[in-house]
């Protein structure tokens, strides 16, 4: 019995050891070219900034830290906030909020009428919400700038129908930012929100009508709840791209309207300043970490439903 | 049941769903048609012409960067889709063991962290290497392009591996079939599907990344992406739709066999 015993402990040792084999050349991978790198940011952000970009070595400060929200005066060496940075901040978590809610008014109807459709028809469906989702991001964005620009079919149109006699402004603009996000993470709505509706029970919606509910009641009352896991997932998969977001603002939003994303790559570039660019990196990553948890929580509350 | 009277139904929702495709599908339906305009211009219709695919085919920066962009994508793909399949061998179809969920964490993580962290991470070190070294070639791309590859491969493949019970490789094994031969011969065909779709998955993730190869690149180091996001700041011919319009033709051939593959089932 004990030598069996030690023999099947051995087997499994040898086992999980060959499992380890197996595995280390991805995570070897992953180790190099993405979390130790990420690791070298976290240090990066306490060191001094070089003159040319780059930083010092091994010399260490908090002046990344703290360049985040607050200066010095260039001439009296006061402190004071720094306001361009907190003006990016705000417009990156307005911007995120705005598209997260346009992308679940759009999306939610959307998934509802795609999960409502015949089984065998609604591939088809999802297909189509699919396309967008796995086109480039740049020919998304640089389709939407083609509609948007001053030349462009909604401007035409505007001025076709002689609503007004100038084009209207809305490249490089919060607005087109917005545009193109919401644009941009519809699919990305969508595809969680019908995820857990075509999981719905609908006799316990045809039961709310029974008991003389009416359509709104039922959409109120009992869809939502029932979709609640799907709706965070989806306002979750829509919030944390649109804050770390780079090329739309990049392309729409032009140089004035930067978003986080902007101003980390401006830390790297013209900025020079390479700790303050890597404690914005650090920011956001919490930001998007703290966002993440409120989903993983939300999930395994919903009796774990496990979709994504 | 009144006639007329559907359950599913709900006021404006299918106007806002018709909506919403309205808007997935316009902006790209506009790219497309300009595509073939004969004018210089992006937004004036001026008759229909080939010009722009064929001035995008003779553009020798055109066809560089779409060649380097497939090189990275196939190599970068391949590699990520071998070791995820390992990885995923690894960590299906067992008991959980210490350091499981380490590698589950481990292997997502390229999704949790967004894009312009990875990047910009990525800038610092290899910057750095490149100064040390003294080489700057196209690894460093194909590098990071397997590191953020390896998850979107790794997941159909898990997803494929979860899907078979270990009846077949047991009664290989008990027929005397090496370990490896079992592999070889019952679990690879088997697991197929799931490689080929994690591998086409992983190959047009690499081609469409933009801003972690837009950071790691060397100079001359230009994909299809970082090339049309630098012709954006520019003036913006036809010439530019024409080239998207092909990208997004691939990428749809792709998506669509990835979606025929997956959906085949044992």
């Amino acid at each position: 019995m004990g030598i069996t015993q030690q023999a099947a402990d051995r087997a499994e040792r040898d086992a999980i050891r060959k499992r380890w084999l197996l595995s280390a050349p991805a995570l070897t991978i992953i180790f190099f070219a993405a979390i130790g790198p990420l690791a070298v940011v976290v240090l990066y952000s306490f060191m001094v900034k070089g003159d040319y970009g780059d930083v010092k070595y091994w010399q260490f400060s908090l002046d990344g830290w703290f360049n985040v929200v607050a200066e010095r005066d260039m001439f009296d060496d006061t402190l004071g906030l720094a306001w361009a940075n907190i003006s990016i901040f705000w417009r990156s978590l307005k911007l995120s909020f705005i598209t997260t809610i346009v992308t679940l008014f759009f999306g939610f109807p959307t998934a509802y009428l795609i999960a409502t459709r015949a089984p065998n028809k609604r591939d088809l469906w999802l297909f189509l919400i699919t396309i967008p989702f796995w086109t480039n991001i740049l020919i998304r964005t640089f389709a939407m700038q083609e509609v948007i620009r001053n030349e462009g079919i909604v401007n035409s149109a505007l001025m076709g129908m002689g609503l007004v006699d100038q084009p209207v402004q809305i490249m490089f603009t919060d607005w087109a930012i917005l545009f193109g996000m919401v644009y941009v993470y519809l699919p990305l709505m969508v595809l969680p929100l019908y995820a857990s509706m075509e999981k719905l029970d609908f006799r316990l919606v045809e039961a709310g009508y029974d008991l003389y509910a009416n359509r709104l009641q039922v959409l109120r009352r009992i869809i939502i709840p029932l979709v609640k896991p799907g709706i965070v997932a989806g306002c979750i998969l829509v919030f944390i791209p649109s804050l770390g977001a780079y090329v739309i603002p990049r392309v729409l939003g032009g140089g004035k309207n930067m978003m986080l994303g902007n101003l980390i790559d401006l830390q790297f570039g013209q900025g020079r300043n390479w700790p303050l660019g890597s404690a914005l990196s650090i920011t956001l990553m919490i930001i998007v970490t703290l966002a993440l948890l409120v989903y993983v929580r939300n999930t395994s509350k919903g009796g774990g439903h496990g979709h994504v | 049941m009144s006639r007329g009277f559907s359950i599913t139904g709900q006021p404006g929702f299918p106007f806002i769903a018709l909506l919403c495709f309205a808007v997935l599908y316009l902006p790209v339906a506009t790219l497309v048609f300009y595509a073939f305009n004969a004018g210089d211009s992006v937004a004036v219709w001026s008759g229909f012409s080939l010009r722009w695919f064929h001035s995008a085919w003779q553009n020798t920066q055109v066809q560089e960067a779409t060649m380097r962009s497939a090189l990275i994508a196939v190599v970068a793909a391949t590699i990520a889709t071998v070791t995820a399949t390992m990885a995923a061998i690894a960590t299906t179809r067992t008991a959980p063991y210490r350091g499981l969920t380490f590698k589950y964490a481990f292997i997502n993580q390229p999704l949790m962290v967004p894009e312009i962290v990875t990047a910009v991470a990525l800038l610092i070190v290899f910057s750095r290497l490149k100064v040390w070294t003294g080489y700057s070639g196209l690894g460093y791309l194909i590098a990071a392009h397997t590191a953020f590859c390896i998850p979107f491969a790794y997941m159909p493949i898990r997803a494929r591996l979860e899907g078979m019970d270990l009846t077949l490789e047991r009664a290989a094994a008990d027929l005397y079939a090496t370990p490896w031969a079992a592999f070889r011969r019952v679990t690879l065909p088997l697991l197929w599907p799931g490689i080929l779709a994690g591998f086409m998955l992983a190959f047009v993730i690499s081609l469409d990344d933009v801003v972690i190869t837009e950071f790691v690149k060397s100079a001359g180091q230009e994909t299809l992406p970082t090339y049309m996001l630098g012709q954006l700041k520019r003036s913006v011919t036809p010439e530019i739709n024409a080239i998207s319009t092909v990208f997004l033709g691939i990428s749809i051939l792709l998506v669509t066999m990835f979606f025929l593959i997956s959906r085949k089932k044992t």
